[in-house]
């Protein structure tokens, strides 16, 4: 099949899955009594300013690096479901060890990253060698570890290591000890700047973005140039064929969860480079929505981009319509559910269509060889 | 009075090939009509067709002379006929019994099942056509013969009076064979019609009363088994000459490749599975095992490979111990290996062909650089690979799936080749692959034997077994109960000492 048309039908698919999503909606608003054109109308106004662009970016930075987490996993068929708590309990301890310690600013910013990979690495880990010596389903282990990191471990903390506060945007909020301004990453105001105007009501476009970005990276190299990569797609294709080719499967295991926790751990970085601290009440849910954002982007390091986008869009725009009143905000989480389903529907379709393609393909070029010549 | 079954025109394409091209074919009642074909003629597909499993884009079908259109099985059953898949389709835990009507159960009131009228049905089959089992006896415990003749009772059990039998000897010794052969002719006495997939020619000219021959989609000869020998069949089959199995001169050296000293293995309940197995095969041998399937075969090919615990004993390779050495480094050292079931362990079906021709060597030259995958080497050693292989294919960067089974096959062949192993494990290497392919397979083994390479083959094909080895060791139970030598013994005597009816010295 050639280069454009194997692109188009990989396009296709996330395409008709949006129209399916923005036809169910329109549907949705319309029963709900409000104008479907008259709501989408004020979420692209509203989107196409270059503050609410900010917010879009700010939003699906941690969702990027969240879904790349999960789908460090998907391509194991591991299901690391706990990138949740992963996070939000990496982004506490390093926040916390990040303000006591006393290293110059660079170096601290390193440390603060440094120790939150570490302890996403050892939480999601856990669960890996869960996996290998006892046998546990990673699921279950990952879901209940998030329970008790979220619920048990990050609720006490918080109030173990609450020193003090600040007064953000008119509010106050509580959490760790504040990391000196040297230690936080600077945000990208000035790069932005450059290419546009002046970002106005007093919004930061974060630093971490440059993160995300090398994370998506360094997951397409390591994933698709590395031969731990090879090792890690060949275990998620068949694991059978992948252990007989000489792939430690255990190891394989372990090592594939302690990447997606180590990932998982610089999902908190960016609330917390905003912040200044862990706040004890953190943005929640950004592990979960980027397991949407994994399925949606297909696992794949660009399409992830493209999702995380999308899903950061909706997000931002829920707070436009409750604003302008044209719609329930709660619109967008039922667009964000349908298409997440009529992705997962229009992907099985594109891979069969796909698979009979390359079949096809495969047939005609040998079509020009007799079996009897086969046969000799 | 009308033929059983008279299929004429029948038309099949899947995308980019004709599996089916006007097929005509006549069954007369209550006879035992062969199909043979090699893999590919489009047997399967014509015996989908005419079972309600795909519908054909043309021609017509007619059942005792009635035109039938069959949109699934349930409507092919209601017709009287009935099939039997080459792979069962038992469930292991339940009883023959149970088996039989699950999915037809007979209820009594409240959608209670009644056993008691199916237990009565099943004797009635059982004795009108002269197939004795226990109904409670659980499939489990069950030989392979066995479990045959549960499904197809379970056929008659539904009505069939027209048996499909889908390659029904591929699974069985040749005791079995004679066995299932007798209940076939009883069948056909008591008024049934067998349909059967088959492409063992010396059983098809035994049993059969006529015989339809396939070659790429279609019918090319009908024919009475008196008329033809063994070689015409084949010959109708290929459509041209024929590959044996028949290695020439012996290239065995006096240096031992692989030592294998009373080596035991034991499975998750401590039951053994390999029981105190020794031999050795010299660089330039290929020692051949013949052995029913589940006799401790496949693990014992596991150990050496190394994903299987070796309990006690130990491997060598050229001389040094290697039983307690991960995968990696085995095959590092020069272990290839041909999985006997290449969806399972030899491919992945859903990347590209290179990546497939690098998986097994992906840490060695030419797949690897550093820490990297070298794309560029890889695909020059795949190309190289689908050139001296002949694996047919518009480019290495299609999918593995998109291939037909004969050329993942000489992938798989290639690609262990190519590597240069000291010691290759080949597992059944020709099975599922048609003749032409398994002809190249076989010269493959052969050229890499003259040039040293050592090969433990394990295959069901007795004749394939006979031809390649130089030595044959019968493995039963766990244990190598006879060493043979492949010229002086034939396919016969080998499944006496297979199934344990003859002994010899190990």
């Amino acid at each position: 099949m050639s280069l454009p048309r194997r692109i188009l039908l990989a396009l296709a698919a996330p395409v008709v899955a949006l129209v399916v999503a923005l036809a169910m909606s329109s549907v949705v608003l319309i029963l709900s009594g409000s104008n479907p054109l008259e709501a989408f109308g004020d979420m692209i106004g509203h989107a196409s300013r270059l503050e609410t662009m900010v917010d879009i970016l700010n939003r699906a930075t941690p969702l990027y690096i969240a879904a790349v987490a999960v789908a460090i996993g998907f391509r194991m068929n591991l299901f690391n479901i706990g990138v949740e708590g992963q996070y939000l309990l990496a982004a506490l301890v390093a926040a916390h060890v990040g303000a006591l310690v006393n290293l110059p600013g660079p170096l601290r910013i390193v440390f603060i990253l440094l120790v939150a990979m570490a302890v996403g690495a050892a939480y999601s880990g856990f669960a890996g060698v869960l996996k290998v010596t006892r046998g546990i389903n990673e699921v279950i282990s990952t879901i209940m570890l998030t329970a008790i990191a979220i619920s048990g471990l990050v609720a006490y903390l918080i109030r173990e290591w609450q020193a003090g506060g600040a007064i953000q945007g008119g509010v106050a909020r509580v959490g760790t000890t504040p990391i000196p301004q040297s230690g936080l990453i600077p945000n990208l105001n000035s790069v932005l700047e450059f290419f546009t105007r002046e970002i106005g009501q007093g919004k930061q476009l974060t630093g971490v973005l440059v993160i995300a970005i090398l994370v998506g990276i360094g997951y397409h190299v390591l994933v698709n140039r590395t031969r731990f990569g090879f090792d890690l797609r060949a275990s998620g294709i068949n694991p059978f064929a992948a252990q007989v080719g000489g792939v430690p499967a255990k190891r394989m295991v372990v090592s594939a969860m302690v990447l997606s926790g180590a990932v998982a751990g610089l999902v908190g970085m960016a609330e917390i480079n905003q912040v200044g601290f862990f706040p004890a009440n953190p943005i929640k849910g950004l592990g979960f929505t980027g397991i949407a954002v994994a399925l949606l982007g297909r696992n794949h390091p660009a399409g992830i981009i493209l999702a995380a986008l999308i899903f950061a869009f909706l997000d931002v725009s829920s707070g436009v319509l409750q604003f302008t009143g044209a719609a329930s905000r709660e619109i967008v989480v039922i667009m964000q559910g349908v298409i997440i389903l009529a992705a997962v529907v229009a992907y099985e379709v594109a891979r069969r269509a796909r698979e009979r393609q390359e079949a096809k393909s495969a047939a005609e070029a040998l079509g020009d060889v007799k079996p009897s010549e086969e046969a000799a | 009075m009308a033929a059983a079954i008279e299929l004429s025109g029948i038309t099949k394409r899947f995308p980019g090939v004709v599996a089916n091209d006007q097929v005509n074919l006549t069954v007369e009642e209550g006879e035992i009509h062969a199909i043979c074909g090699e893999n590919g003629a489009g047997k399967s597909t014509l015996m989908k067709i005419l079972y309600g499993m795909q519908l054909a884009d043309s021609g017509t079908m007619k059942v005792h002379g009635r035109e039938v259109r069959f949109v699934s099985p349930t409507e092919a059953i209601a017709a009287g006929i009935g099939m039997v898949h080459q792979h069962f389709m038992l469930a292991d835990q339940l009883t023959v019994l149970e088996n039989v009507i699950l999915g037809a159960e007979p209820t009594k009131a409240l959608g209670r099942i009644n056993f008691e009228a199916a237990r009565k049905h099943l004797r009635e089959v059982g004795q009108a056509y002269g197939l004795t089992i226990d109904p409670e006896d659980l499939i489990e415990e069950l030989e392979v013969g066995e479990r045959q003749r549960v499904e197809i009772i379970k056929v008659l059990y539904r009505g069939a009076k027209i048996l499909i039998l889908d390659e029904p000897t591929a699974v069985l010794v040749p005791q079995e064979v004679e066995e299932l052969f007798r209940n076939m002719r009883g069948l056909k006495e008591d008024g049934a019609t067998i349909l059967f997939i088959d492409h063992k020619l010396d059983e098809v000219l035994a049993i059969a009363d006529t015989i339809t021959v396939l070659r790429d989609g279609k019918t090319v000869a009908t024919v009475k088994p008196h008329e033809v020998t063994a070689h015409d069949l084949a010959e109708l089959m290929v459509g041209s000459e024929l590959p044996t199995p028949e290695t020439t001169e012996s290239t065995v050296t006096d240096q031992v490749a692989l030592d294998v000293d009373s080596v035991t293995v034991l499975d998750e309940e401590d039951r053994v599975l390999v029981d105190d197995v020794t031999f050795r095969i010299h660089r330039g041998e290929v020692v051949g095992i013949a052995g029913v399937e589940g006799n401790g075969q496949s693990e014992l090919v596991d150990a050496i490979l190394g994903t299987r615990l070796v309990h006690r004993g130990s491997i060598k390779l050229m001389g040094e111990d290697i039983t307690v050495l991960p995968v990696r480094e085995r095959r590092e050292r020069g272990i290839g290996y041909i999985p006997q079931d290449r969806h399972r362990e030899g491919l992945l079906l859903t990347a590209p062909l290179w990546e497939n021709a690098a998986l097994g060597h992906q840490t060695q030259e030419p797949f690897v650089n550093g820490i990297f995958i070298d794309r560029t080497g890889s695909k020059t050693r795949t190309e190289h690979i689908r050139k001296e292989f002949d694996v047919r294919t518009p480019n290495v960067d299609v999918h593995a799936h998109a291939l037909s089974g004969g050329n993942q096959q000489k992938l798989i062949v290639g690609r262990e080749m190519t590597a240069g192993p000291i010691v290759l494990l080949a597992a059944h290497p020709t099975r599922g692959i048609d003749v032409g392919a398994q002809g190249e397979v076989w010269d493959d083994i052969r050229l890499a034997r003259s040039k040293g390479m050592a090969t433990l083959l394990i295959s069901a094909d007795l004749d394939e077994l006979i031809g390649l080895s130089d030595t044959i060791v019968v493995m039963l139970r766990g244990r190598l109960v006879a060493t043979l030598d492949p010229a002086k013994v034939s396919p016969r005597e080998l499944g006496a000492y297979m199934t344990g009816a003859k002994e010899g010295a190990a």
